[in-house]
């Protein structure tokens, strides 16, 4: 590291390059580089060797179609904390080609995938680039704004025949099938032949051969229908004998369009969305984008209401970790008990949230600047007493049936190692990211709301197996009470809202990244607002679809019956993944 | 047994002999049995897989209702919850799961999405219900339906069941039943039943 | 006893599930037949310090909802002297264009004298089958005019028109709405006593 890189590096970073190769991007509201197409290879090798941008967050783009150009947007971050790396390509619309980071940074593999499939920017170099939630053949790239959809109404909600003149038309009887499809014309069903997916099968490894035994050649088809793959998740892995040869997930079984969906609704409406994404952690899904609208805004929240809200991220921290041990459990084989005890924790968990939001699951509790309504000392007494009493007892009894049952160790020790330099390099988050023993927590790297002022540990692993997955969990469970024990006795009373609620917010035109740590990994939301009623870019940052990059590489080698466990203690949720 | 569940109210048993004496038809007998061992399939979609599970669970005990046999089999289950979201990507292998299944089956379309798309019906991706293509015998509404509307809406499914007669069910009738088509994915979702106004509604503007 | 954990991690675990086995009858025992079918036994089955027996026995035992609970919306009518129906939206459309999905359709009315609208809904459509429950139209709705229900148990055989509610379906009286939601329901009547005041 060079010693103009520890002053201040950013600063005069459009200086170490050749003139010509890095502008900084001034539009009102943006911020970061704008790299020259040509020179993003360089740019960002440099990035990470020389200034120790290591680990590759996210990667987006968003369609200009006023000025005809796509924006790939990439938020690179240091391991060891700190603020984000911002660096954009930008590249006309009628030709979109960008060059390939997955040899850079392998985590981007996924990402890129989806941008080809949504947006139709083509990456060159990238070893796979097949569509990976819509599927071979399918017409069109959806994300881009001159892309319709079939129930198609209008460009932007609220859709003008609702009100006052509304009528209810199934939006079924306005398409010409009775149905949500639309044909290229001339199209004709019967002599259409259907894609094969002879690029998935040959992009599978099928040489490595074992000596020992006579072993035979397999390819195998787990899911989208199975009990192990946690939804509608499907694995294509080729098998020599028992061992994994080569592995390929294939997803979008539950792709619903939320991207699509989000730049039609205004900022408030995707809210409720927002629960529906990682479905059981509906409340930090909120906080992460209602801290992304809040940066845009300029909003400050109210100090009852930042605590509300770390109260309510925590207990679902708690929550999912407990039904990801439990499901864990689940995929080794022990089939429902350890998640029948999960599930009690959870449902007590869930009283509150009902309570609080009305809603067991889709909570819809969060508003920008604040939170929809303020928690009764009923409810407080309520998560004092979990808290205090039932949990701690309930994790001690967690502990006693599984840290050390041999069966469990057995199964998950040395199982699916991540080493942490694959674990940085691959872009993974979260507890996966953690059990490597990369000490990467996004509410200590760059502390949002009120987690600075919190007293807690970040929890590593050494091993990075599966075992060190569980373990880390269960002391985040522990460090999640340590965190709300401080704040029942610290909250203090007052408004939980800046202003007065409204349906339609002002947002200035602008770009932000909003992120929490959610109980998956690094969950974000990038939005792009050109200051009209409705996000002009709506993209979110998935944890589990980005830890998915991993699944492959953690595989290899294993035994057909581990991908199982390695899946599960990926802990995914479909709806975020395909989202 | 409870006698009222099963005998026929129109037939009175004489006093002496009600402790003795169960009269019922086979009708009744037939549902009875089938509606106390509903087993459904396990197979979650979406969001409402979760109710779903927690239904499942300790709390709200679907083994109470003799449905407790979860198996992601589709060869013996009685009853497909559908539980979430229904995408053009996962339709044909929910219609091949609906025709591997041995009758008497039946569906449940659980929550708004499985219904209609629900919230996402305006989706690229997302089939407007799951009745475009499978039958469906109850429809819970609700984003997502509680647990405890769930087992509402097992209820009254054991409700319809409870009402059919072996004389007029379809699986006793003669010859097999017909598989539903399985949809193809082409540039969209191509249900085969619908080929000909395909066909028809895409033709180039010049030629009609 | 860790060390005995250590090296017999199984037995601990088999013991764990054995405890939990012996607790219910344990449980059941020194709380007596009062911890079933009784709305105290429900409620004692949810707290924090509940062991045993978790299940609620639905549909004889029901969880009790919180006030806050919501599942469909409904429109609230005050019930006049002579038993009219006076809706108290006004058809302003603040719910229709809040609405994530979209999902609620109002005709405003036309005073058939003037020609001019008037601050009534002739017609209001909610599809049911597209809404998610999301509460933001009774929560942005101005005149309290939208609330959500708590009724949970609508499972049906057939959609289509049955689940598109019209203003038959949705009317309900304001006796019902302070039933299930009875402190919103105070504190809302309390602020719009408070907002009439300073004008009289």
């Amino acid at each position: 590291m060079t010693e103009a890189t520890l002053v201040n590096p950013l600063e005069t970073l459009v200086e170490h390059f050749p003139s010509g190769w890095v502008k900084k991007d001034d539009r009102p509201g943006y911020s970061g580089f704008i790299v020259e197409r040509e020179h993003l290879l360089d740019f960002a090798r440099a990035m990470r060797d020389d200034f120790g941008f290591d680990y590759l967050s996210m990667v987006t783009a968003s369609d200009y179609l006023a000025e005809g150009i796509f924006d790939v947007v990439y938020y690179a971050y240091k391991t060891i904390g700190g603020p984000a790396l911002v660096f954009k390509v930008q590249v006309p619309r009628e030709d979109a080609v960008v060059p390939s980071l997955v040899a850079l940074y392998p985590g981007a593999d996924f990402q890129e995938r989806e941008l080809w499939d949504l947006m139709g920017i083509r990456f060159e170099g990238h070893p796979d680039l097949r569509r990976i939630l819509m599927w071979e053949g399918f017409e069109g790239h959806p994300l881009r704004k001159d892309w319709k959809e079939p129930f198609y109404e209008e460009d932007v909600k609220p859709f003008k025949s609702r009100w006052p003149e509304g009528k209810p038309i199934h939006a079924d009887d306005r398409n010409p099938f009775n149905d949500n499809v639309q044909y290229p014309t001339g199209f004709d069903p019967e002599r259409w032949v259907p894609e094969a997916e002879t690029l998935l099968y040959s992009g599978l490894q099928q040489t490595a051969h074992y000596e020992e035994f006579k072993t035979d050649e397999l390819i195998v088809n787990m899911g989208p229908q199975h009990p192990s793959t946690h939804g509608v998740f499907r694995m294509v892995v080729s098998l020599q004998g028992e061992k994994i040869v080569d592995l390929k997930p294939v997803m979008g079984y539950l792709h619903r369009n939320h991207e699509k969906i989000g730049e039609r609704n205004t900022f408030l409406q995707n809210m409720p969305f927002t629960d529906r994404l990682d479905y059981t952690t509906s409340m930090s899904n909120n906080f992460a984008y209602a801290l992304a609208v809040e940066k845009l805004m300029g909003l400050q929240v109210p100090e009852r209401a930042e605590y509300i809200r770390v109260i309510m991220a925590e207990l679902t921290r708690i929550m999912n970790h407990f039904f990801a041990t439990g499901f864990l459990l689940n995929d080794l084989g022990v089939y429902f008990t350890a998640s029948l005890y999960a599930i009690e924790e959870r449902e007590l968990i869930l009283d509150i949230f009902e309570e609080v939001s009305g809603s067991r699951m889709m909570c819809n509790y969060f508003r920008f600047g604040g939170v929809v309504r303020d928690v009764s000392d009923e409810v407080l007494k309520k998560i004092h007493n979990l808290i205090y009493d039932r949990i701690p007892r309930k994790l001690d009894q967690f502990d006693a049936y599984l840290t050390n049952n041999e069966i469990l160790r057995t199964r998950c020790e040395g199982v699916g190692v991540l080493t942490a330099d694959q674990a940085i390099a691959l872009s993974t988050a979260g507890p996966i990211l953690r059990a490597s023993g990369v000490p990467y927590d996004v509410r200590r790297a760059d502390p949002y709301s009120i987690y600075d002022r919190l007293d807690f540990d970040v929890v590593t692993g050494i091993h990075g197996d599966i075992y060190d997955r569980y373990l880390v969990r269960v002391g985040e469970i522990k460090e999640s009470i340590k965190i709300i024990k401080q704040l029942l006795r610290d909250i203090p009373g007052g408004p939980i809202l800046a202003g007065k609620p409204a349906y339609q917010v002002r947002v200035p035109a602008g770009e932000s990244y909003g992120r929490v740590e959610g109980p998956k990994g690094e969950l974000g939301f990038y939005i792009v607002s050109s200051g009209k009623p409705n996000p002009e870019r709506y993209h979110v940052r998935a944890p589990t679809f980005i830890n998915l990059t991993s699944l492959a590489p953690m595989s290899r080698g294993e035994k057909v019956a581990d991908v199982v466990v390695i899946l599960g203690a990926i802990d995914i949720v479909l709806g975020e993944v395909d989202r | 047994m409870s006698p009222e569940g099963l005998s026929k109210p129109e037939y009175q048993v004489p006093q002496e002999m009600q402790n003795q004496v169960a009269l019922t038809t086979l009708d009744r007998l037939y549902n009875w049995s089938r509606k106390n061992s509903v087993w459904p399939m396990m197979f979650g979609l979406a969001c409402c897989a979760i109710e779903m599970i927690a239904a499942a669970a300790s709390r709200y005990d679907l083994a109470r209702f003799g449905m407790e046999v979860m198996r992601p089999s589709p060869r013996q289950s009685d009853v497909m919850l559908v539980s979430g979201t229904v995408t053009k990507k996962m339709i044909p292998q929910i219609v091949r799961l609906y025709n591997q299944m041995p009758e008497p089956k039946y569906v449940i379309a659980m929550g708004a999405c499985a219904t209609s798309g629900g919230p996402f019906k305006e989706g690229y991706n997302v089939v407007a219900g799951v009745d475009k293509f499978i039958p469906v015998d109850v429809y819970i509404p609700g984003c997502p339906p509680t647990p405890q509307a769930l087992l509402h809406g097992l209820m009254t499914l054991q409700k319809k069941i409870e009402g059919q007669s072996l004389k007029e069910v379809s699986w006793y009738q003669k010859g097999p039943g017909e598989p539903i088509p399985v949809p193809v994915l082409g540039p969209d979702l191509i249900d085969m039943r619908k080929a000909a106004v395909i066909r028809e509604n895409s033709q180039p503007v010049a030629d009609a | 006893m860790k060390n005995f954990g250590k090296r017999f991690g199984v037995m601990s675990s088999l013991g764990v599930t054995m405890g939990h086995f012996f607790d219910t009858y344990i449980v059941d025992l020194v709380k007596g037949r009062k911890r079933y079918w009784t709305p105290e036994g429900i409620e004692a089955r949810r707290q924090a310090d509940t062991e045993g027996i978790f299940t609620i026995q639905y549909p004889e035992e029901q969880l009790p909802v919180p006030e806050e609970f919501r599942v469909l919306p409904f429109l609230v009518y005050d019930e006049g002297e002579n038993g009219e129906k006076n809706l108290r939206c006004t058809a302003c459309g603040i719910c229709a264009k809040v609405c994530p999905p979209q999902c609620i359709w109002i005709y405003r009315a036309t005073d058939p004298v003037t020609g001019k609208p008037s601050p009534h809904p002739a017609e209001f459509h909610i599809d049911m089958d597209i809404c998610m429950n999301c509460g933001f139209c009774a929560e942005y709705c101005p005149f309290d005019a939208i609330k959500m229900d708590h009724d949970f148990e609508l499972a049906s055989y057939t959609r289509g028109e049955s689940h598109l509610y019209g203003l038959d379906k949705l009317m309900k009286p304001v006796s019902y709405y302070e039933s299930i939601r009875p402190v919103n329901a105070s504190r809302e009547a309390a602020a719009r006593a408070e907002k009439a005041r300073p004008k009289a």
